[in-house]
């Protein structure tokens, strides 16, 4: 079996980034950005949730698209799940 | 299994009778796991979108609720759970390599830290249990909108609950996997157990990732008061 | 062929090479645990029968006599929570594909055994919530759980219910998540994906379903069960919860688990139509792209459920369009059946009667759900009978009919043994009567205005009540004849040959019943799927 065997130095590396991202997001709460709060605060918690995904995860070694196909198919249903519903809640004043 | 040819299952004590092949098995299984996570990601997912309606429907009340989070708790317990996940992630690659003892204890330091961010939950849990911030007859608010903020307080337990509960069955999972590595059930060829559980565990962590800023930092005046 | 003058005894297959309950209860075998699935199932279809029967001769007259108002809301209740979910979800994808997808790809088992076996287990353990849940008094909050009803006023067993529906929601994840990796992962040498029987695409649109809509249930109804617990308000109005939230949720899973009770089905016509036409499947690449895309439509349409309970009236009207646009892949299915039908040379055997049967109901029940996608029109129907006729239509009419065709038509492959034709033919018969005199006074009984979920009716209602409750008798007796000559033919009935229909397809190159391992070697698949027109041999058994 050939699978990639990521190095020591790159985990620490990855994991001292998803360090600094937690600092920087608790930082980023003491900011007065109204609604970019919200926007900033997902911003991060997506960065390092992909780094974890890429890397802790290893889905950038993995050479099967199939789990690309399975990730991005939990995703886009998320999405569905979340647009729709929303349709209706923004919409209900409209009238 | 009769029907497995007795050279290949000689050589693969791993390899299971319906499969051709050792890596057509382990394609299967991490392609399960990831189907699996998905059904997480909806389960959570149902949570989630919840939460935003109401978030979008009663931002105030919500930001009162999120003033009551104990940040420093939750800013450490973020650490916590990114920390164990470098540990799970370098137990697998010393499963990769076949470093048996380097396996058991990276994932021993994982349930250390799985346990402590549940003993940190739980400092945080009996903090607004004594507070009377657990939904119901118990539920005491003082500022304005105490109805909306019992509902915040509503999601900020049904998450983390769940949460919690996918910490706890991962600490049972990754247990599980340290018995078998002692035992030497894992190495350079069969460790996909051990990849399984770790993707788990990773996924387990994310979801936290997202949890952290939408009920602790919603915007943040903890200095002001 | 000669091997089925050879007694069945004497050859080895799944069902004899070990006895004993513990061969049974631990088997990893595919095919066994289709059985236990089988058996499972059958039971509870009798108890979800029950009720109806009670529901049904209760709206003999007019006035409450037979039950009460309570009582009558447990009886609606348990019929529809113990037939959708514990008959219906899994009744094709769990007994037939169970048993035929390995065998149909060329597999020697699922990907995941043991997680199968698993999987049924934790169906066991469902069920006993939900006999423990009947026996101990029953539930009444409808089989969709709405708030606050179920989380606010009801003292009956409510958190009891919805452990047994979240508990055997997992069992049909763990089936979904093992159909698709063995779909992807075990597909014998040659078998592409454009040469899959429609049975496994549908199986696997079905798969997609509940990996991706089961957890979204899951959580909601783990949330009315903390909610009822531990006063969580997740849905509590006095906090400002909002139950329509709820609704989203909820049917967020279980329309798409309408397809769920309907995808596997056509799979199953789509076998039985290409082989007793002898004819290769119209249209083969536009069937199996219609399965997935109502797969995938499926989930853009829940809130047509919800259209007069306030949502906002843009959102209906998106919803409204998506659930018109479902109507064009079901069409096209409907379509290519009829065109497969068209210069096949058509043989009217008893799964033959039944894919018919299907067709017919399946399009009456999807051309009323036109009636109610409009927005207008669903407002006059909403909580009438037109509603249950529809869907009863779809999931009866439909999913029935074909579950019971593709037991007819595998069963000399499950059993080895013929069940006798005369009395299949005539069941089947007795079932399209019955079905239609049930339920087709109900479309006009519901057009009428006669609400849904009531014990008493204006007496003016009442010949269509009577003659809907005379068809539900017809029913009941057509569907206890196929468990009686089942029962009968697995000891006197003719020995099968191993493929005694003379259809295309891997499970009818083994032998019947085919052996633990399902293959001597794992064959290499050279031809396109329904290659009717190289098969010219056509066996006694089709007179």
């Amino acid at each position: 079996m050939s699978e990639h065997i990521a190095s020591k130095k790159t985990y620490i590396v990855v994991w001292a980034s998803l360090m600094c991202l937690t600092a920087a997001t608790a930082g980023a709460s003491y900011l007065e950005l109204g609604h970019f709060n919200i926007v900033l605060a997902l911003l991060i918690a997506t960065c390092k949730a992909t780094l974890v995904a890429l890397i802790f995860m290893g889905v950038k070694y993995i050479s099967q698209k199939m789990t690309w196909v399975v990730i991005v198919a939990g995703l886009f249903w998320l999405f569905i799940l979340i647009s729709l519903s929303m349709t209706d809640y923004i919409s209900r004043s409209w009238r | 299994m009769s029907d497995s040819s007795p050279t290949l299952a000689a050589h693969q004590p791993g390899l299971q009778h319906h499969f051709a092949t050792m890596e057509q098995q382990t394609d299967a299984s991490v392609m399960g796991m990831w189907v699996f996570l998905v059904t997480e990601i909806m389960f959570f997912g149902g949570m989630f979108v919840g939460y935003m309606i109401y978030r979008y429907m009663y931002y105030g009340p919500w930001l009162e609720g999120s003033q009551h989070m104990d940040f420093w708790w939750g800013t450490i317990n973020t650490a916590v759970l990114l920390c164990s996940s470098l540990t799970m992630a370098l137990g697998v690659r010393a499963s990769q390599l076949g470093q048996r003892r380097m396996l058991v204890t990276f994932l021993l330091i994982t349930i250390l830290f799985g346990l402590g961010f549940l003993g940190i939950k739980s400092i945080e849990y009996h903090g607004h249990w004594v507070d009377g911030q657990f939904p119901g007859a118990n539920f005491r608010f003082s500022g304005p909108n105490p109805a909306q903020v019992e509902l915040f307080f509503s999601f900020y337990w049904a998450m983390t609950g769940f949460h919690a509960l996918h910490v706890l069955i991962g600490i049972g999972l990754v247990t599980y996997v340290v018995y078998r590595s002692w035992k030497g059930a894992y190495g350079p060829d069969y460790h996909n157990p051990v990849e399984n559980v770790g993707l788990y565990w990773h996924f387990v962590d994310i979801v936290w990732i997202y949890l952290y800023p939408l009920l602790y930092l919603i915007s943040h005046k903890h200095l002001s008061g | 062929m000669t091997t089925a003058a050879v007694p069945m005894r004497e050859r080895e297959n799944y069902l004899n090479q070990e006895y004993g309950i513990k061969s049974w209860l631990l088997t990893t075998d595919h095919k066994r645990i289709a059985l236990l699935y089988l058996l499972s199932i059958t039971f509870f279809f009798f108890i979800g029968g029950f009720f109806a029967l009670l529901i049904r001769l209760e709206l003999l007259t007019p006035a409450g006599d037979l039950v009460q108002a309570d009582t009558y809301n447990k009886l609606f209740t348990m019929h529809g929570q113990v037939m959708v979910f514990f008959f219906l979800i899994p009744a094709v994808p769990a007994v037939l594909g169970n048993f035929l997808i390995p065998i149909m790809i060329g597999a020697k088992d699922l990907a995941f055994p043991r997680v199968n076996l698993l999987s049924w287990y934790i169906f066991i353990l469902g069920s006993a919530l939900m006999l423990y849940t009947i026996l101990n008094g029953g539930v009444d909050t409808g089989w969709t759980f709405y708030t606050p009803l179920s989380t606010e006023f009801l003292t009956t067993n409510v958190v009891a219910a919805a452990m047994a529906i979240f508990v055997v929601g997992f069992s049909s994840i763990l089936t979904g998540l093992n159909f698709i990796v063995t779909i992807h992962r075990l597909r014998a040498p040659g078998m592409t994906w454009s040469r899959l029987p429609l049975f496994v695409w549908a199986n696997y649109a079905t798969s997609i379903i509940f990996v991706l809509g089961t957890p979204v249930l899951a959580i909601s109804l783990a949330l009315v069960g903390l909610e009822r617990m531990f006063h969580l308000g997740i849905f509590d109005p006095r906090l400002g919860g909002d139950p329509l939230l709820f609704q989203h949720l909820f049917w967020f899973y279980s329309h798409p688990a309408v397809y769920v009770m309907i995808l596997p089905g056509m799979g199953v016509v789509s076998e039985i139509v290409a082989c007793f036409s002898h004819k290769r499947l119209f249209g083969y690449r536009f069937m199996a792209l219609a399965l997935i895309a109502i797969a995938v439509l499926g989930f853009l349409v829940w809130a047509h459920h919800m259209f007069v309970a306030g949502i906002s009236l843009y959102a209906a009207l998106i919803f409204s369009f998506f659930s018109y646009m479902v109507a064009i892949p079901s069409a096209i299915k409907v379509f290519n059946w009829t065109a497969t039908l068209y210069k096949g040379s058509i043989s009217y055997t008893t799964p033959m009667l039944y894919a018919f049967g299907f067709i017919g109901l399946f399009t009456m029940g999807g051309m009323t759900g036109l009636f109610v996608a409009a927005l207008g029109v669903d407002v006059h129907v909403t909580d009438t009978y037109f509603i249950i006729a529809h869907f009863h239509y779809i999931m009866v009419g439909g999913m029935v009919m074909a579950y019971l065709g593709g037991m007819h038509f595998w069963w000399p492959k499950i059993s080895g043994r013929m069940y006798p034709e005369g009395w299949g033919k005539l069941a089947a018969l007795l079932i399209f009567i019955g079905f239609n005199l049930t339920f087709f006074p109900q479309f006009i009984l519901g057009y009428m205005g006669m609400p849904r979920r009531y014990w008493q009716y204006s007496p003016e209602f009442q010949v269509l009540n009577v003659l809907s409750t005379a068809g539900a008798s017809i029913l009941a007796v057509g569907y206890l004849l196929p468990m009686v000559y089942f029962l009968w033919s697995m000891r006197y009935g003719k020995i099968a040959d191993d493929n005694p229909w003379g259809a295309a397809g891997l499970e009818w190159m083994t032998t019947s019943p085919p052996t633990t391992p399902n293959f001597d070697e794992i064959p290499t698949v050279t031809w396109e799927a329904y290659n009717y027109d190289q098969l010219t041999e056509v066996p006694v058994e089709r007179q």
